[in-house]
């Protein structure tokens, strides 16, 4: 199991200005382990250590505490031109004063390889990358797209073992964007490099990772394939951060191995499954998305009772908002079948219904 | 009130264009005199008397404006030389890295020639060198060019200084991200970026070298005249156009020189 | 395993440190040759110069190595050689005055000239700018002598101001204006001016015209953005240029002996007299280190007052 892992981080920290009055932490013993030939993300918001964490991996920064193994050694005190890990930054960071050909032979030439050999490589990763024909262009003579796929070039050309991805796409308009999500995953698949990728886009996160690691305030609150992220959030920031959720106080009536009664603020008392180790009485959270709910108007089944207050067309979907007298309203998500909307008059009074086991139970 | 039948400028400035535009006027009116007589047939700096080539054939032949001329290149060129070559490095060491003690005054110290009046740094020049002199013997053309070396630094470092501020950290780190060891980043990414800094750099030191009077005035023992001290011991005898045509040459230099700066500044944005 | 977490850390703290240690001591290394060439031909002799501004006149110039505060004396009093009385002397005073008066005057003139020229070629189109760049560029470069020169040239007897103005009917005989301190002020607002101009551009250039705007859509008037404006964010320009024209206007030397003749001397020509005819070499260095501390105090004035300003603007 272990020779699967390309990358592990052990217990690293990362301190800024360390003893002066400016000190940041932004790394806080983080221990996380990236299996070979994996397309793993690392998503948060800004300032939640993400990049910091990818510049420890690939050798711009020293970790303060902890370590860095690459294949299971330890390479946390090599520099960064001894680590076979290669990075596309954010905003290129192309050579200006190269052509698109040398930018993608740089790597290769530092690591001594003949003329004929970079000629080669480079000419197949201007094939891989579909810019053949842009091959002795200047820098500023391409577009920020063409200028993504150079640095995408140029990190691959010398077969590292791991590729570390910052943002790569921020720059890029959506629908190119759209485009190169599923470049990456296809570079990804073809060449079996592990792909380390670090967004603040949750979307971006779901749609191409094997498995994305969730961040915030230097540490990692879950990680996980994007529907376990998705359906399974472990914690209220993670539920918050990707999707949209609704949140609910609840207590606790009865627990027993996989199942636990709660009574909801309405009264309403439902069995849901959930970890073990709830004491009876506590509060909990309960995060419920918004397309596992549906209105009802049928006041016989099992609901949570209130009055629509908002209709909110999305297109594919309506959104629904309902006060059910907490402070923000429920907000249910329901498919537009046919193009239809089930038009509710507004004020209304209707019932929220949910399965049981799409509830998730947040640990705080 | 009549209204105005130009729009409303916001950039406008009343009597701004007429102040600049006569500031400009002022700037290049003197020297058309300058350049102009030193076509003077006559003997007279005041009488013209037809055009004619001759004082710039007596400038051409004259010896000792031969060897001034030759010596104020020839200074120039190895003061630039040394100087951009320091300048760079110092540029290096104080730009574009973590705060460390000392760097502020290191900063102070090559940056003092600029803050410092010409004459009171050749007035201490002149003593400090005539102490070596006395003890020495030695009269040769080591002081000039320390002296020149010296003054041109602060103005190589400038520009290689700002051109070394606006280049982005991140392509060094590309490039070690990419096996490039610390030297071959240098001379593969910083060095090829810092080249139009380094080269306007040299012109400068290049060109206040050869302008300078002051200090060489000072420093110089007898017989190492440069063209601008030459000038200067001119003027106090009798003024002859051949003064006009040195100083049209020199300002002819001056130009081509600044043309060729400013291709040089367009070619990189 | 605590104890050997406690060993990583240590290590890399000091791997980070060991790093910083590196780094700072490369610095040091790039920067000493130009501190050594800058500490034995610029900085090292001013020190030499406090000294000999302590000793005694040689007899032919040069030096005595004896102690002797007389130098200093010498500067602003002056002891009759027969009754020993002291008095003040009052030829340096003069020419103390002057240097000051003239380049706060030269300082004054390439301010109201050179504002509006920054100010016209910064509002230029692009295109046009680098053309009105390039003029002023040119003087710039252009040797301090050769410019000093020029108007000498015209403004003598026969210079061309006189044939113009005789020639327009204007005055009978030409005007005396060479050898006048008037001569001194024009020749050195002449050569100074470009170096008014280039640092107020600089700041011109980065300066946002739609805060003009706002203010013209605020009521003021051409007069009011002018003064509360543009000029506040524009005084760093100011200030730099201000300096680059009164630092050197107080040591000229070049321009006051070409303009001057030999009866207006400024502080420059004073100090080299001392080097020649007056075969006064501490005096010489003591006058300089008095010259060196007027553009001291005259920089710090300067820079404060640009803080002052920028802490009232609560920048």
């Amino acid at each position: 199991m272990s020779d699967d892992v390309a990358v592990e981080a052990r217990g690293v920290s990362k301190i800024f200005g360390a003893s002066t009055d400016q000190e940041v932490r932004a790394l806080d013993h983080v221990s996380v382990s990236i299996a070979q030939n994996e397309f793993f993300t690392l998503l948060g918001p800004s300032g939640c250590g993400k990049t910091t964490l990818l510049r420890l991996i690939a050798g711009f920064e020293h970790p303060t505490d902890g370590a860095i193994l690459l294949e299971g050694k330890d390479i946390s005190a090599l520099p960064p031109f001894q680590r076979p890990v290669n990075t596309v930054f954010q905003n290129y960071a192309l050579f200006p004063h190269m052509t698109v050909a040398q930018n993608i032979g740089f790597g290769l030439e530092m690591q001594g390889q003949s003329k004929d050999e970079v000629a080669n490589t480079v000419g197949a990763m201007l094939v891989l990358v579909k810019m053949e024909n842009l091959k002795n262009r200047r820098i500023d003579q391409i577009s920020g797209g063409q200028q993504q796929r150079v640095a995408l070039a140029r990190a691959l050309a010398p077969r590292p073992k791991v590729l570390l991805l910052d943002e790569p796409l921020s720059a890029l308009d959506l629908k190119l964007r759209k485009e190169m999500q599923v470049e990456l995953k296809r570079l990804q698949h073809e060449t079996g490099i592990t792909f380390i990728f670090v967004t603040h886009d949750q979307e971006e996160a779901l749609t191409m990772s094997d498995r994305v690691a969730v961040m915030n305030e230097g540490r990692i609150l879950q990680v996980g394939a994007p529907h376990e992220i998705y359906n399974r959030p472990h914690d209220r920031f993670v539920a918050d951060f990707i999707g949209d959720t609704n949140f609910m106080p609840a207590e606790v009536i009865e627990h027993d191995e996989s199942e636990v009664r709660i009574r909801l603020p309405s009264g309403i008392e439902i069995t849901v499954p959930a970890p073990p180790g709830l004491p009876q009485g506590s509060e909990v959270t309960l995060a419920i998305r918004p397309e596992q709910a549906r209105i009802v108007t049928d006041s016989d089944a099992i609901s949570i009772q209130g009055s629509l207050t908002d209709e909110i067309y999305i297109g594919t979907d309506t959104q629904y908002r309902v006060d059910i007298g907490m402070t923000s309203p429920f907000v249910v998500r329901v498919q537009n079948a046919n193009g239809e909307r089930a038009r509710i008059p507004l004020g209304s009074r209707v019932g929220i219904a949910v399965d049981p086991r799409t509830i998730q139970i947040l640990q705080d | 009130m009549a209204t105005s039948s130009r729009p409303f400028s916001i950039k406008r400035m009343p009597g701004f264009s007429l102040l600049a535009l006569t500031c400009f006027f002022a700037l290049y009116m003197p020297l058309a005199p300058l350049v102009v007589y030193s076509f003077n047939a006559g003997d007279n700096i005041a009488l013209w008397e037809g055009l004619s080539l001759r004082w710039y054939v007596s400038a051409w032949e004259n010896d000792l404006v031969q060897s001034a001329a030759i010596r104020s290149v020839v200074v120039a060129v190895i003061a630039s030389v040394v100087a951009t070559s320091l300048a760079t490095m110092a540029a290096l060491g104080t730009t574009r890295t973590r705060p460390y003690r000392g760097q502020t005054s290191i900063y102070a110290m090559v940056n003092q020639p600029l803050m410092v009046p010409e004459i009171v740094t050749a007035v201490a020049l002149l003593i400090f060198f005539a102490l070596i002199k006395e003890s020495t013997g030695y009269h040769g053309y080591a002081y000039l060019i320390s002296a020149h070396t010296a003054f041109c630094i602060p103005f190589a470092y400038l520009p290689i200084r700002a051109r070394l501020e606006g280049m982005d950290r991140v392509l060094e780190t590309a490039a070690a991200d990419l096996y490039a060891t610390p030297w071959r980043s240098f001379t593969r990414v910083t060095l090829p970026l810092l080249l139009p800094g380094i080269l306007a750099g040299a012109m400068l030191a290049f060109v206040i070298s050869l302008d300078d009077v002051v200090i060489t005035e000072f420093v110089k023992s007898a017989g190492q005249d440069t063209l601008p001290t030459y000038m200067l011991g001119q003027l106090r005898r009798t003024i002859t156009p051949e003064i006009n045509a040195i100083s049209t040459v020199l300002l002819g230099v001056s130009v081509v020189m600044v043309t060729i700066i400013f291709f040089l500044s367009r070619k990189k944005a | 395993m605590s104890a050997e977490q406690d060993s990583s850390t240590e290590s890399f703290e000091s791997l980070e440190a060991h790093a910083y240690q590196l780094e700072v001591r490369q610095n040091l290394l790039l920067s000493t040759p130009a501190l050594i060439v800058l500490f034995c031909a610029a900085s090292g002799p001013l020190l030499i110069m406090l000294v000999f501004s302590f000793l005694t006149p040689g007899d032919y110039g040069g030096i005595k190595w004896q102690f002797s505060t007389e130098a200093w004396f010498q500067v602003a009093f002056y002891r009759d050689i027969f009754d020993e009385t002291v008095s003040i002397a009052d030829a340096h005073l003069s020419i103390f005055w002057r240097s000051v008066k003239l380049s706060f005057l030269t300082t004054l003139v390439a301010f109201v000239l050179g504002f509006p020229t920054a100010y016209f070629i910064a509002t230029r189109s692009p295109e046009t700018r680098n053309l009105w760049l390039f003029l002023v560029t040119i003087p710039f470069w252009t040797n301090l002598l050769i410019r000093t020169f020029a108007i000498l040239e015209i403004i003598r007897n026969q210079g061309l101001v006189n044939t113009v103005l005789i020639a327009l009917g204007v005055i009978d005989q030409p005007l005396d204006m060479l050898y006048t301190d008037i001569a001194i002020l024009l020749g050195m607002t002449y050569v100074y001016i470009p170096l008014m101009i280039l640092p107020i551009y600089a700041s011109m250039e980065r300066f946002d015209f739609q805060l003009v705007e706002a203010a013209y859509d605020l009521y003021a008037t051409r007069w009011r953005v002018l003064v509360r404006v543009i000029l506040p964010l524009v005084k760093p320009g100011v200030i730099a240029g201000s300096i680059l024209v009164f630092v050197p206007s107080l040591g000229a030397y070049v321009t006051p002996r070409v303009l001057g003749g030999g009866k207006h001397l400024m502080i420059g020509n004073l100090i080299e007299l001392q080097f020649g005819q007056g075969r006064n070499w501490p005096l010489g260095a003591a006058l300089s280190l008095t010259l060196l501390v007027i553009v001291m105090v005259a920089l710090i004035f300067y820079v404060r007052s640009a803080q002052k300003e920028g802490g009232a603007h609560g920048h």
